[in-house]
């Protein structure tokens, strides 16, 4: 009975979960059908969708796998770009937002994925701060590659390059010729496809993958490798093949948000992606607890929301960032501060109790 | 511009890396966590100094000894606050901290000083050298080189023959073991960070005459760099740090003269990958068996 009891527990969070999704979207969907919705509110809702989809993703790395990834915008960047030129693309072939917009998601979401298992071979035999510092390195690359990255179309057909010089020389056919990616000026004339209704599509999707994926045999073979990687190992546990996979299904959902990101801007450049918005994302997990996914859920939507909502604020908004990081490690992690925090937290007990416990638990990894 | 030249100023860039990259080393060494906030704290510096020389009018002498003990200070005191509660957590707790003392120093710069790239005021006066026509070497070249070499002998010298440098080495070694040693393992700690964070000073010093500019960012990718070049050489070896940083400032300029520069940085982070999968100890690390 024990474990059905488990089964139960897991079914209820979850549907709270979902619940919060479903909730938001009504309320989404009533408030901008009054007409009541501010032209502002109407606009932060995609990035609230992006946000919340790049931070269940990166959940899955740092709560989940339990390693650090600081190259989440890189993969989000090999994502917006791929769907990106696909719609460009083809926006005069297919003409219906239906068939394009799906089609470029799923595009971007494997490209970015594809990506991510190329990096993910070589880095993933490294562990802790190595593993950090080179996703961290990826995420510049891809950066920088995007960055210089120029893609022609002319009367002899598509061409690719890299570099300014390369695009400098080359003789393209002047009177068909037609500039997809320009450089570091980016890409422009992305059709307007993304909308909120879209994107609470894309979160419920996200969420249902991880949701399901998290409590499956390759969930906890998963966490089995973040509480202690010498015993999953030695219990037979394929260490490469689950943290590729983890980190693989990570990259395709920051690839999914990035298609998402990138058809609601009508230009996009690549230095969009950079370090400062891996952290940003890195932000949202940590505030919302690392590994609770309805947590990271909660803390994109209010720290994508208040810095829009109050701009008087917005000077200071990363200084707050970085305080919220450092805050929350020392309260969470430091014996003597857990304890006050328990003391003053004390009185709401009996409901965060379960909570608590799942926190106790995840100060065993090391 | 020839090969020859590009050499020496990409050994010259390497040195900046070297001495940046020897406060990684050795934080990595004995607190066994990656410091991110070390780029940031050579922007302090750099912040100090251009402060004292541009507005207050102090001379370079007393700015860079301001530099310096601000430094100093400043680690000592992101050790005591950020990561000293934290030597029992997560490795990942430690990480996400460094990471948020990084981004709080950034950010408080940026709220001081602005984002414009400010011109940072010269203060190493030395003769250029003119070695044949066409391959002159600069003052700040020439100092750079020197300061670096002077700083690494000093350095080992210290490690190996003063009673604290044996401390560093033993609680590097086994914390644990140490402390019932009689060494104390804090103050050794604290130790570390502040030879580490004045050095950082002085890399500042030198990074800022060689692009004389200055802004909230200037830290962040030397810091980066750095960092590659550690683990090139092989983290938790001082000469390994200053092999590895001077291997990089080469392949970089040399990949800026050469391959693209707009690409130079991917390169240079191409070559940690590489190191890292073929080498990871680098190229003067020990391979550290685990414990079960």
């Amino acid at each position: 009975m024990k474990s059905l009891n488990n089964l139960n527990k897991n079914t209820k969070r979850n549907m709270i979960t979902y619940g919060i999704v479903v909730a938001m979207f009504v309320f989404c969907f009533v408030y901008t059908a009054t007409g009541a919705a501010s032209n502002l509110f109407q606009g932060i809702l995609v990035p609230i969708c992006v946000n919340v989809i790049l931070a269940i993703s990166l959940n899955l790395t740092v709560g989940i796998l339990g390693e650090l990834s600081l190259g989440h915008a890189g993969f989000m960047c090999v994502g917006a770009f791929a769907g990106s030129i696909f719609s460009v693309m083809t926006s005069s072939s297919i003409e219906s937002a239906f068939i394009r917009f799906p089609l470029a998601i799923i595009i971007g979401g494997i490209a970015a994925a594809i990506i991510g298992i190329l990096v993910g071979i070589p880095v993933l035999r490294l562990r802790g701060d190595y593993l950090a510092i080179v996703t961290l390195a990826f995420g510049e690359i891809i950066k920088n590659i995007v960055n210089n990255l120029y893609i022609v179309k002319d009367s002899s057909g598509l061409h690719m390059l890299i570099g300014v010089d390369a695009y400098n020389n080359m003789e393209f056919d002047p009177l068909n010729k037609n500039v997809i990616v320009n450089g570091a000026m980016g890409i422009t004339g992305t059709p307007k496809d993304s909308n909120y209704i879209a994107g609470f599509i894309l979160i419920a999707i996200t969420l249902v993958v991880i949701l399901n994926l998290v409590n499956s045999r390759t969930g906890r073979a998963i966490m089995s490798i973040r509480d202690n990687r010498i015993a999953a190992e030695s219990v037979g546990i394929n260490i490469t093949k689950y943290k590729l996979i983890a980190f693989t299904i990570s990259a395709f959902f920051a690839g999914v948000a990035g298609v998402l990101y990138s058809h609601n801007l009508s230009s996009l450049v690549a230095t969009k992606f950079d370090y400062n918005y891996s952290i940003l994302i890195l932000v949202f997990v940590v505030l919302g607890g690392i590994g609770s996914m309805r947590g990271s859920i909660i803390a994109a939507v209010i720290l994508t929301a208040l810095p829009e909502l109050l701009r008087g604020l917005s000077d200071y908004r990363m200084l707050m960032y970085a305080i919220i990081l450092i805050v929350m490690m020392l309260v969470n992690n430091n014996e003597n501060m857990s304890y006050y925090k328990e003391k003053l937290f004390g009185g709401i007990k009996g409901k965060f109790a379960a909570k608590k416990n799942q926190n106790d638990g995840m100060k065993g990894v090391s | 511009m020839n090969f020859l030249s590009y050499l020496i100023s990409g050994i010259s860039l390497g040195s900046v890396y070297a001495l940046i990259a020897l406060g990684y080393t050795m934080v990595y060494g004995i607190a066994k966590m990656l410091n991110f906030a070390h780029g940031d704290v050579i922007m302090i510096g750099g912040f100090v100094m251009f402060t004292a020389v541009s507005s207050q009018g102090t001379s370079p002498a007393i700015a860079i000894i301001a530099g310096i003990i601000v430094c100093t200070a400043l680690g000592v005191v992101i050790e005591k606050v950020a990561y000293k509660p934290l030597r029992n957590a997560t490795p990942l707790a430690v990480l996400i901290t460094a990471i948020g003392v990084s981004y709080l120093l950034q950010n408080a710069a940026l709220l001081v000083f602005g984002s414009a790239a400010k011109s940072f005021p010269a203060m190493i006066n030395f003769p250029d050298w003119r070695i044949s026509e066409g391959l002159t070497v600069s003052g700040e070249t020439i100092v750079t080189i020197l300061v670096t070499i002077v700083i690494m002998i000093g350095l080992t010298l210290f490690i190996q023959h003063t009673k604290p440098g044996a401390a560093m080495q033993a609680v590097s070694e086994d914390k644990g073991a140490a402390q019932l040693m009689g060494v104390n393992v804090n103050s050794t700690i604290s130790l570390t960070f502040a030879i580490g964070s004045a050095l950082a000073a002085i890399a500042s010093l030198l990074l800022c005459s060689a692009y004389p500019q200055i802004s909230p960012y200037t830290g962040a990718m030397p810091g980066i760099k750095a960092f590659v070049a550690a683990v090139f050489g092989g983290i938790g070896s001082i000469p390994g740090a200053m092999i590895g940083g001077i291997l990089l400032g080469i392949i970089e300029n040399l990949s800026k003269a050469y391959i693209s520069s707009q690409l130079s940085d991917a390169i240079v982070f191409a070559v940690l990958i590489i190191v890292l999968t073929i080498r990871p100890t680098g190229i003067l690390g020990k391979k550290m068996n685990e414990k079960v």
